[in-house]
């Protein structure tokens, strides 16, 4: 057993950050509070991914007041599959994944089915704030369900797997990717049970993975091996991570992407406040490596070109 | 285009900034309270107790026909005490007071007076050390010529005196002792043969110490002792110490120097203490009677006395009620505090931001097992509601509405119920904030839902662990009446709260949390030393 003041020593000099440290130096000294909505509210971000021509899922419809429920089965009468999601939400709370339909009823992507005026009754909770932050009326996106790439295929339990990157000063400091297990319900949120799996920035291979406060190296559903996994398209993704700093103008933010079979990375979300599981799965402290990019910052040597900043990160972020 | 960001020595600087800011804060709230503790004299302590004493002076004479005038010396500002209250009784007289030089006078007059009469001077006193700035260097007395064998008598008895002494303040003592010698020498024999009582000898030992040049003074006071019958006032003989430039004190009965313990000066007036005009035989008599104040009336007294304007800005001077309702909110920072220790420096998490503070506040009329008991009973109570109207799929503000609604039909429940049942706290559930109980069963029942029984459970333990925790502290009757009293101390809680609105350290649970990286042999490869 180790003394909890030898742990503290330890993490310390691993550069582990802690939530304190996150939200003192970094949240509220680099993401100045009138950029937060862009990030908050989804609809924002699409629409500023959009003109930066970033990749985004394509939205479907956007459900404002109550009454547009009853329109909206009309308008996506078409599709068999899409995602619903409050505008405002955090941590992946309230979203709907369908992904099929038999007759009245919705088919969810952990297979189970959903009445209609059940899914109505939903929607209508994300309007009136049940998952926005501070319970402020919301609205409601609908959009493109995401065709998960097959790669995840074995180390995934329904759900999509999402890939998050930590960009400090446009600088991608660090990487994970999120699998979705039983437990989480086919979500990709680590404290619904997910798993989250540190990617080697230069390379774009997984590393090893946390699991809760367990580390990991095998899927806990599938028992497949997570290590090893070779991220397809890691160069653009990190280039999504990079140029979502212009696109944000927040200095530290979690870039959520998910990877689509067909249409390649796409942005799912942006968030300003990003949790610090990434170190657990990646057995690293983001402080040495925030450290490095604040040196940067000292010396004037910031790059503005996403490329740069890109190829600086390779260089010096290893996830051994 | 670059977005313009706060460069880090920005953050340094501001950091700099917020610690002096809360050090001024802080030194501003410490100051006030050392003040108010040291030098107003405020209690640190509920319900400490001063010595307080009633001393009575009452004055007794036979009228004169037509005008009579009575002047009665009163306490100035008597050393080791202070006066805090004083009230002069004397019906249909005229009454003014004089202050001179060391002196303090009271003038009663009346124009027509008949029967026995009775004037009441009263003083509430308390021990209080303070300085007596009285060192004005006396005028060296003029000797008088005297005839013979007085002269011989005089000289030869401060000759045998001075053979014994080495300043004047044991001359003086020495010549006191001889003075009232149980076997006195012959030329004090001679010296004090006409005399009939204490105040001729003590007039004497002055007049004889003024042969040689020694400036000497009478103060009179009283020793505070309780007793039934009244006493009368000491006469102490004061003479002046020209290497020390002050005055020395002594029993003008046995020599020895110094006041007894407990000694009240009354006056340093070099007068009569009575004189009634025109009749000599006025009787006075003294009392004292001791109580145990509470120490946080005589310090509003004092302050009453001293300045008004400060008494008159303070907590103190609301009305009671409005007192009992501050006693109260003062606590709510309290509770604050501790939370803001627990949730970001420990680290537990809880249902809502200030749901603890309030739920503690109402622990505050139920005690923390009796309320634990109500707030889980209207929770659960409260949640099985919830879940049964979870299907009937209202929307958020008619549901909360429901919900509040049947918290209050809950809590009218549970105080019948346990009334019946004999069981009053049951009726201190109305305390509890029903806002506050409505948001908590919505919060975790869509935890519940969202997040499993699990953590919605953890997380509602956690807030009433921090309830209990906050509950006990702010129970805290030392803390309760030092914020009370000492309400500046809230600007020293403001500064630390200002220093931990910055930490950045770990919290408990994160250790818990990450403990595993430690243990953990790849976690170590310095992979990220690496140079650029």
């Amino acid at each position: 057993m180790i003394g909890l003041f030898e742990v503290a020593r330890r993490l310390r000099a691993m550069g582990l950050m802690g939530i304190g440290q996150r939200n003192a130096e970094f949240v509220l000294t680099y993401n100045q509070r009138r950029f937060y909505p862009r990030v908050d509210d989804k609809l924002i971000t699409k629409t500023l991914a959009l003109k930066a021509k970033l990749p985004v899922p394509e939205l479907y419809a956007v459900v404002r007041e109550e009454h547009e429920i009853e329109e909206l089965h009309e308008k996506i009468k078409d599709r068999e599959q899409f995602v619903v999601k409050p505008a405002h939400g955090s941590g992946g709370d309230g979203i709907l994944v369908i992904t099929g339909r038999r007759g009245d009823k919705y088919r969810r992507s952990n297979g189970s089915f959903m009445a209609r005026d059940e899914f109505d009754h939903h929607l209508s909770n994300m309007l009136s704030g049940l998952f926005s932050l501070g319970g402020q009326p919301d609205h409601v996106l609908v959009e493109y369900c995401v065709q998960f790439d097959p790669i995840f295929e074995n180390v995934s339990y329904k759900g999509v797997p999402d890939i998050r990157i930590i960009s400090f000063l446009g600088y991608p400091v660090m990487a994970m990717i999120r699998l979705p297990t039983r437990m989480s319900d086919g979500k990709a949120n680590l404290h619904q049970g997910a798993i989250g799996v540190g990617i080697d920035i230069p390379t774009g291979l997984t590393r090893r993975g946390v699991w809760g406060k367990e580390l990991i190296k095998e899927h806990p559903d599938t028992e497949s091996s997570i290590a090893g996994l070779q991220i397809p398209r890691w160069d653009d993704l990190l280039m999504i991570g990079a140029k979502a700093y212009e696109l944000c103008e927040l200095g530290y933010v979690g870039v959520d992407i998910v990877l689509d079979r067909n249409l390649g990375p796409l942005i799912l979300e942006l968030n300003a406040r990003p949790g610090l599981a990434i170190q657990m799965a990646n057995g690293n402290g983001l402080l040495n490596r925030l450290r490095k990019i604040q040196e940067l910052e000292r010396a004037g040597a910031l790059s503005k070109d996403p490329a740069e900043r890109v190829a600086f990160a390779k260089a010096n972020f290893p996830t051994a | 285009m670059a977005p313009a960001l706060p460069p880090g020595t920005q953050a340094h600087m501001k950091k700099t900034h917020l610690y002096l800011l809360a050090l001024i804060i802080a030194a501003i709230g410490f100051g006030a309270f050392a003040y108010k503790w040291k030098v107003l004299k405020f209690p640190v302590l509920p319900n400490e107790q001063t010595e307080i004493w009633e001393i009575q002076a009452r004055v007794e004479f036979e009228p004169a026909k037509g005008p009579n005038k009575v002047t009665l010396q009163i306490p100035g500002n008597p050393p080791g005490y202070a006066v805090i209250n004083e009230n002069f009784l004397a019906r249909d007289y005229g009454m003014s007071i004089e202050s001179g030089k060391g002196s303090r006078a009271v003038q009663w007059q009346i124009r027509r007076a008949r029967g026995t009469q009775a004037l009441y001077y009263r003083a509430t006193v308390y021990r209080d050390q303070h300085e007596v700035i009285d060192a004005a260097e006396p005028k060296p007395p003029t000797p008088k010529t005297y005839e013979e064998p007085f002269a011989t008598a005089r000289a030869g008895l401060l000759d045998a005196v001075r053979e014994k002494s080495v300043d004047s303040a044991s001359f003086a003592g020495e010549l006191v002792r001889r003075l009232h010698d149980a076997n006195p020498s012959q030329e004090v024999q001679l010296l004090t043969e006409s005399f009939n009582s204490e105040h001729d000898r003590v007039k004497l030992s002055k007049e004889l110490l003024a042969d040689r040049q020694i400036a000497a003074r009478i103060v009179y006071g009283l020793e505070l002792v309780e007793q039934d019958t009244g006493s009368t006032l000491l006469p102490f003989l004061q003479v002046w110490d020209g290497e020390r430039k002050t005055w020395r004190t002594l029993n003008a009965i046995d020599g020895v120097e110094g006041f007894p313990e407990n000694f009240f000066l009354w006056s340093t007036a070099q007068k009569p203490v009575l004189v009634v005009e025109g009749n000599p035989d006025a009787d006075i008599e003294f009392t004292a009677e001791q109580s145990l104040d509470d120490a946080l009336e005589t310090a509003k007294e004092r302050l009453k006395a001293k300045d008004r304007n400060l008494i008159a800005y303070s907590l103190l001077d609301l009305p009671l009620d409005a007192q009992e309702v501050y006693r109260i909110l003062l606590l709510v920072p309290i509770g604050a505090f501790v939370m803001l220790l627990l949730r970001n420096i420990i680290g537990i998490k809880t249902f809502g931001t200030f749901m603890p503070v309030l739920i503690a506040l109402a622990f505050n009329w139920t005690g923390v097992i009796p309320g634990i008991i109500l707030f889980a009973t209207i929770i659960s109570m409260g949640l099985l509601v919830r879940f049964y109207m979870e299907r009937l799929k209202l929307l958020l503000v008619p549901r909360l509405t429901a919900v509040l609604i049947v918290v209050v039909l809950l809590m009218a429940l549970v105080s019948v119920v346990s009334h019946k049942l004999d069981q009053p706290v049951g009726l201190n559930v109305a305390l509890f904030p029903m806002i506050i109980l409505t948001m908590t069963i919505e919060r975790v029942s869509v935890a519940w839902e969202e997040r499993g029984a699990g953590y919605a459970i953890s997380q509602a333990l956690g807030s009433l662990v921090i309830a209990s925790l906050a509950y006990l502290v702010m129970k805290e009757p030392h803390l309760q009446h030092l914020i009370f009293v000492f309400p500046e101390l809230l600007l020293v809680l403001f500064a630390i709260t200002l220093v931990l609105g910055r930490y950045s350290g770990y919290r408990l649970t994160e250790l818990f949390r990450f403990r595993a990286l430690v243990k953990d042999p790849i976690a170590e490869s310095p992979g990220d030393k690496a140079g650029p």
